[in-house]
């Protein structure tokens, strides 16, 4: 099987929107609301959203955040490659915050699940939320589901989900290929 | 690269420069993590350390045993004071004790030059040298370096005079090392007979002209007079010492610029270095001690990281 693909810029972009829309819902002006986009790839969906939410939605006074789980994760010794962090930015507090916790793909779960031990260590939050560009379906290591979700994902587990972004790649698309 | 490409950390002098680059890369991230609110990863949870110190230590083991707890490790402690070794037993036999226990990283200080590199042959566990006698020390060496990169941007290219004991000094050659490998310039500046014979071996220039040396440096690591290990008197007197080789703030003043100021500690205030130097903006004494715990973080996530299941 050859590269598919399953969401081109155009697309990406209405389902940011509509995503954006769907946040602006459930959480007002967002004064009491942070965004943390997970390191790498979940903190390109993020920024973007922020964008989306500040150019077209006039939301301002975002807060928003990167997070890096590797120290987090629960594979560490169990992979050939050696993990490697990336950078945190995490400027805030989460105090009684309301967290939405951003990723590209929901694969396993075992990432978001890292990623709820790694915001402890910033406070307690009030609640935290996941919002995930794709959810990959009948895939889940953990029972974690996506509280916003871009688009859902039928793919075997031989397949990937990749993701990429003007900013990397020249050009935003989602395509499913063959590991 | 991600990977370390020695397997135990014995000395700067088995390092490559990549791997100094890694564990400063890798001690930024853990130097974001102890500053936050809650000081903790859980990454080495199924990681079980022992500080081992047979010679007397107290920053060093803080900082090692601090660093393993906020990794999550389990810690075991032992100093030699309370030991067998005042017993009779060997140190294999007592490291083979420790590791019956299912040990996988070992952190020692031993009074005996290669303690280190001898154990690693017969044990295994991953060995972390945390001194061994008068060679090498050194996380203290990689901390020192991360301390000044941070400080003034880069190692490469900077000039670092140090200042003191360099004969007793393992923080003296384990630095010469680590900053030789980054392209930095050292001179050792000290009384000459507190300078090793072959030093110029290594490339380093020596200096005896306190004011000189720091003239032409960028950085001034001032080591401690170690009395503890001197049989004979090296020095007339503790008082020609500091009028010669004391660093206060008069003669600072005078340089006509600014030098950053580092201790590798215990300070002697009042022989070495004065207070108002220790103390002062150009010090980054206590700077060192909290780069030390992100460091030594680093160096034993990445030898972790090497520990087969």
């Amino acid at each position: 099987m050859s590269k598919k693909t399953l969401l081109n810029s155009k697309d990406i972009e209405i389902i940011l929107h509509r995503l954006a829309c769907q946040l602006i819902e459930n959480h007002n002006d967002f004064s009491n609301t942070v965004l943390i986009g997970l390191q790498p790839r979940g903190s390109y969906v993020a920024k973007r959203l922020a964008s989306f939410l500040k150019t077209e939605y006039n939301v301002n006074d975002l807060q928003l955040g990167f997070l890096d789980i590797t120290f987090y994760r629960d594979d560490f010794r169990r992979r050939d490659a050696p993990l490697a962090a990336e950078t945190n930015e995490m400027n805030f507090i989460i105090e009684n915050k309301k967290v939405v916790i951003i990723d590209d793909v929901l694969y396993s779960g075992r990432s978001v699940r890292a990623a709820l031990t790694a915001i402890q260590s910033y406070g307690r939050p009030d609640n935290i939320e996941l919002l995930v560009l794709i959810d990959r379906r009948f895939s889940r290591h953990l029972p974690i589901q996506p509280d916003y979700r871009g688009r859902q994902v039928d793919a075997i587990n031989e397949e990937r989900v990749l993701v990429t972004w003007k900013e990397t790649h020249k050009k935003d698309a989602v395509y499913i290929e063959p590991k | 690269m991600s990977e370390l490409s020695v397997e135990h950390l014995l000395g700067i002098k088995y390092l490559k420069s990549s791997d100094i680059d890694l564990i400063f890369k890798t001690a930024d991230h853990f130097k974001e993590v102890i500053n936050r609110p809650i000081k903790k990863v859980p990454s080495l949870r199924d990681i079980t350390i022992a500080n081992l110190f047979f010679e007397n230590s107290t920053r060093t083991k803080l900082s090692f045993e601090l660093a393993e707890k906020r990794l999550s490790a389990d810690v075991i402690n032992f100093s030699a004071s309370q030991s067998s070794v005042k017993k009779g037993e060997t140190l294999i036999d007592t490291v083979n004790n420790i590791l019956a226990m299912k040990v996988d990283i070992v952190v020692m200080r031993h009074s005996n030059v290669g303690a280190g590199v001898f154990l690693s042959r017969h044990v295994d566990a991953k060995i972390i040298n945390a001194g061994d006698g008068t060679h090498e020390h050194p996380t203290q060496a990689l901390l020192d370096s991360y301390s000044i990169r941070e400080k003034l941007g880069n190692v490469k290219g900077k000039k670092i005079v140090i200042v003191g004991d360099i004969l007793h000094s393992r923080v003296a050659l384990s630095n010469i090392f680590a900053l030789q490998l980054q392209g930095a310039e050292v001179k050792v500046c000290g009384p000459t007979t507190l300078i090793p014979k072959y030093i110029s071996s290594l490339g380093v220039a020596v200096e005896t002209n306190l004011k000189k040396a720091l003239e032409w440096c960028d950085v001034a690591n001032v080591l401690r007079v170690q009395h503890e290990r001197m049989d004979i008197k090296y020095f007339p007197s503790t008082r020609e010492y500091t009028q010669l080789f004391g660093i206060n703030q008069e003669i600072l003043d005078n340089l006509g610029k600014k030098i950053v100021i580092m201790h590798p500690g215990p300070i002697n205030r009042g022989v070495e270095i004065t207070s108002d130097v220790a103390d002062s903006n150009n010090s980054i004494i206590l700077n060192q001690v909290e780069n030390g715990v992100a460091v030594r973080m680093a160096v034993i996530y990445l030898l972790a990281q090497q520990v087969k299941r």
